[in-house]
């Protein structure tokens, strides 16, 4: 970490103008894309589109960007057990025999 | 020895820190770990969503046919908005315009209840046709069996972001009126930074309840 690490940062306006602006338009696209059909990847672009805009949030509005490396290691651990928990009740669901089955 | 109450704003920081960056720092910190406990509560909800959503597809297509995307769309860009002006009323803070910080904070608060506003018209209209959870529900299935799982999840991830929501309108309420007395400035803004980083995680939970609801099928 630099020594001069500034604590107090201050994000310019045309920064915040900017993210905002582009949230919008994120917004106005996962509109539109949900009208057309991508079959399966439908999901994929939507939460795709929702983390980008999360990304941007969380790096500029939230100041993810000028923050210490803790902090920033303890939002992605909150991301992390959140992904271990999907997939191991993932695997649980997919991977169950049923009760008739004679396997 | 004391001198009595602690005034922040000029600099004096309580005994136990070094310094009055890390009492700013440490607290940021309690924040945002009390925040990666917010994602995982939230996310919980998600995976137990997303588990169901798989196995009963029926269900929830059914089900999201109730909700209507302009409403979710206009709630997106109006919490958008509020987490513009939350970040703007930190930045005017900064830079020590305290009236400008205090006419964006009463927006991002204004945004919020705009945000319920909405939310109430969509929720009475659900109610109006029977759509409770579970087994409150007296509406139509259009035969699909245990159609009010769908809604006892759209009640429990709605309402409960709903109560974030309102939370965090009373905490900036709480801040803003610290600002109008003259709390706050350049080099303190502890509880205006905490509250802020708070309403921006209510702002990226609805980030993902926007499609997860509204669009995706």
């Amino acid at each position: 970490m630099s020594e001069h690490h500034d604590v107090y940062h201050v994000t310019p306006f045309k920064t915040y103008m900017v993210v905002f602006l582009s949230l919008l338009v994120l917004t106005v696209l996962t509109v539109w894309v949900a009208t057309v059909d991508f079959g399966a990847a439908n999901a994929f672009i939507a939460f795709g589109i929702a983390t980008v805009k999360a990304m941007l949030v969380l790096l500029y509005f939230m100041h993810l960007k000028y923050e210490v490396t803790t902090n920033r290691v303890i939002m992605a651990s909150g991301f992390f057990f959140l992904a271990l928990l999907f997939i191991f009740v993932l695997i649980d669901i997919v991977t169950r025999v049923p009760v008739e089955s004679t396997l | 020895m004391s001198t009595g109450k602690i005034i922040r704003k000029d600099g004096h920081y309580a005994h136990h820190f070094e310094s009055a960056e890390q009492e700013y720092t440490s607290s940021k910190q309690g924040v945002w770990l009390f925040l990666s406990t917010e994602i995982l509560m939230f996310g919980g909800l998600f995976v137990a969503f997303f588990i169901y959503k798989g196995m009963y597809p029926e269900i929830f297509h059914k089900g999201a046919e109730s909700l209507s995307w302009v409403y979710g769309a206009i709630n997106t860009a109006v919490l958008l908005t509020s987490s513009l002006t939350m970040a703007l009323g930190i930045h005017y803070i900064q830079k020590g315009k305290n009236s400008a910080a205090l006419t964006q904070l009463i927006i991002t608060v204004l945004c919020g209840a705009i945000f319920m506003g909405i939310k109430y018209i969509e929720y009475s209209h659900k109610f109006h046709l029977g759509l409770y959870p579970g087994q409150m529900f007296s509406g139509e299935t259009g035969g699909v069996e245990n159609l009010p799982l769908y809604f006892s999840f759209y009640y429990m991830m709605t309402g409960l972001h709903g109560i974030h929501v309102l939370l965090g309108m009373g905490l900036i309420t709480w801040v803003a009126i610290r600002t109008a007395r003259g709390d706050f400035g350049p080099k303190y803004y502890t509880p205006v930074e905490g509250v802020g980083l708070f309403w921006h995680v209510v702002d990226l939970i609805w980030i993902y309840l926007f499609p997860l609801l509204y669009l995706v099928e």
